[in-house]
């Protein structure tokens, strides 16, 4: 009944690609690096020079590692939410938390420069804009929870999301009119998004939330099954429809929050990830669709940032820009080929 | 007959509607039932009558105004929705929210009131599937999507959904709504071979093939609300009171409704 043995083989190859990927990704960037100096440093060997065992560990492994996460985590969170309020279009976002992050970082950075000094420089260490983002995107996902405690109607709910979302653009909209260029400057670059500026200490708070949002998917499986029958069907197998809406709107309030934090609003990949991964996987059931989609998330990520590092070069392209370029034609191409999105 | 133990699904003295802070909104009321066990049960009724009410009553969805509804002699408030998810499944109008399913994965959701906490199906979970699929002729289909079917494919598949789910009682809001006469009378005639031994409700608009199949059926007219097996309620002429009596007659002969010319 359940085709699990049949995608061993799908399961097998989207491993392989991902360690392909990941090594690719690792040794490609603006220094040359030869593969075998990449591997001795991967494995704590002495390379031929002190600089690329440091470019190695302390930067291109943590920005791999990172994009595994991000892109994991956003495919999760957007198939999630596509189960959820049962809509193709449903992506980590639309709950608002990209919006919430942005308006924490602007309050921040464009806020900043109304207090001065150097008390306004400290508040714009790195730390700080990971802590403004990850506030911002608390507020709005309690705001959402707090309101899907009163509201039972799912759709209301996402309505809700998109106007919280709404409602923190135009705040952001306003600071912005008010700042001068230089911090303007500096917003924009943040929401441009960005996998590299993340520390081995970020990693580890990036990874717990990580693997509780994680835990807390693989927790709602069943739910999330019972769910693609419609709420009536699933109550009337006995499904708690109220606490498993909860626990599917924390688990991808915390991917998504603590992703937003650390490297910015990154668009499309939560959208357009679980779209591709139905295509090669043709099943409904999120017990084989979760750890599909973690992997071509991950996948897709790490080939978005070898892209955006545009490889031998000392350029580096908004990552943003990049994850939008490479999945609205994939988008457009599925809506082409299949005329419609099915979830 | 008034064995208790010969029920079940009974509704005592039940007033049906929704709860207002000015007034109570009733739909209907003093509905007093006993379906057997093996029954099939046919529910008609105009437009807006309040058949969905009285179903969705009846499933615990919304809660009765006043009076009681029985389930296996037990008190249905006494029920958790998972412990009614074992004893009483449903097909509802609505079509499953995500049409990318197959149908062996839909039948297979029918099994979640047992299976583990991330859903895995045992061999008897399997066997069960098997069964229901078979029983509405739809294990050919197994591996197509839902979105593949067609409407009356379709209702077979979540009929076989809540056969999965291995409950005494099924209830049906409109099983045979946008089919044709032939897929009708086939939808018709699964529920009749299935009430053999299980309780089988549903609501419907198709009277003259209802008062056909069914052992016992609820008549819900504006005044009051009939039970009984067909043939008594026509002697006691109920279906005449169904509709209004200037266009369409009930004709007890032929147990079917004619244009008043």
């Amino acid at each position: 009944m359940e085709k699990t043995t049949t995608y061993h083989k799908h399961f097998f190859a989207l491993s392989i690609l991902l360690i392909v990927v990941f090594f690719g990704n690792i040794s490609l960037g603006s220094v040359s690096i030869p593969l075998k100096e990449v591997a001795k440093a991967l494995f704590f060997l002495d390379t031929e020079k002190a600089s690329w065992t440091f470019i190695i560990q302390d930067y291109r492994l943590p920005k791999a590692l990172t994009a595994i996460m991000v892109g994991a985590g956003l495919s999760i969170s957007g198939l999630l939410m596509q189960t959820l309020f049962r809509n193709p279009l449903a992506g980590p976002f639309v709950l608002g938390v990209s919006s919430g992050a942005s308006l924490g970082v602007a309050l921040l950075i464009m806020g900043a420069s109304g207090i001065g000094g150097a008390f306004g420089l400290l508040l714009l260490s790195k730390w700080s804009l990971v802590i403004a983002a990850g506030l911002g995107s608390l507020l709005v996902m309690l705001a959402v929870l707090a309101v899907t405690v009163r509201v039972k109607d799912t759709m209301a709910i996402l309505i809700i999301g998109l106007m919280f979302g709404s409602v923190t653009a135009a705040v952001v909209g306003v600071l912005a009119y008010f700042s001068p260029a230089e911090q303007l400057q500096q917003y924009i670059f943040w929401s441009f998004g960005s996998l590299g500026n993340n520390s081995w200490e970020g990693m580890v708070v990036l990874a717990v939330c990580f693997f509780v949002g994680l835990l807390l998917s693989v927790v709602t499986i069943k739910p999330l099954n019972a769910l693609l029958l419609g709420e009536n069907y699933a109550k009337s197998q006995g499904l708690n429809i109220g606490k498993s809406r909860l626990f599917i709107l924390i688990a991808t309030c915390i991917l998504a929050g603590a992703i937003t934090a650390f490297a910015g609003p990154i668009a499309f990949i939560g959208l357009a990830v679980p779209h591709i991964t139905r295509q090669f996987f043709t099943t409904a059931n999120h017990k084989i669709l979760i750890p599909a989609v973690l992997l071509s998330g991950a996948i897709l990520m790490l080939i978005c940032d070898s892209i955006a590092q545009v490889p031998f070069t000392d350029y580096t392209l908004p990552i943003n820009a990049i994850t939008s370029l490479v999945g609205a034609p994939v988008v457009i191409w599925l809506l082409v080929r299949k005329r419609k999105l099915l979830f | 007959m008034s064995n208790p133990e010969n029920y079940t699904l009974q509704t005592e003295k039940l007033s049906i509607g929704y709860f207002h802070k000015t007034g109570n909104h009733v739909v209907a009321k003093d509905l007093s039932f006993s379906l057997n066990k093996g029954a099939l049960v046919g529910l008609v009724g105009s437009n807006g009558i309040g058949k969905s009410t009285l179903l969705r009553t009846l499933c615990k969805v919304q809660e009765p105004l006043y009076g009681k509804v029985i389930i296996n002699e037990k008190p249905l408030d006494t029920y958790s929705f998972e412990s009614l998810a074992e004893t009483l499944s449903v097909v509802l109008t609505e079509v499953p929210a995500s049409k990318n399913m197959t149908v062996g994965e839909l039948v297979a959701l029918g099994r979640q009131p047992y299976t583990n906490w991330l859903g895995t199906l045992t061999e008897s979970d399997k066997t069960h599937i098997i069964q229901a699929l078979q029983a509405t002729e739809m294990l050919p289909y197994k591996d197509r999507k839902c979105y593949e079917l067609s409407d009356g494919q379709l209702q077979r598949a979540l009929i076989a959904r809540a056969l999965a789910q291995d409950t005494p009682i099924i209830i049906l809001d409109e099983p045979t709504t946008h089919l044709d006469i032939y897929h009708r009378a086939s939808i018709l005639k699964l529920l009749k071979t299935l009430s053999k031994n299980k309780t089988i409700l549903f609501s419907t608009h198709e009277i003259d093939l209802a008062i056909q199949l069914c052992d016992q059926m609820i008549v819900m007219t504006p005044e009051k609300t009939y039970f009984g097996d067909p043939c008594e309620l026509i002697e006691a002429g109920c279906f005449s009171a169904l509709f209004p009596k200037n266009l369409i007659d009930f004709d007890g002969e032929t147990g079917s409704f004619r244009i008043v010319k």
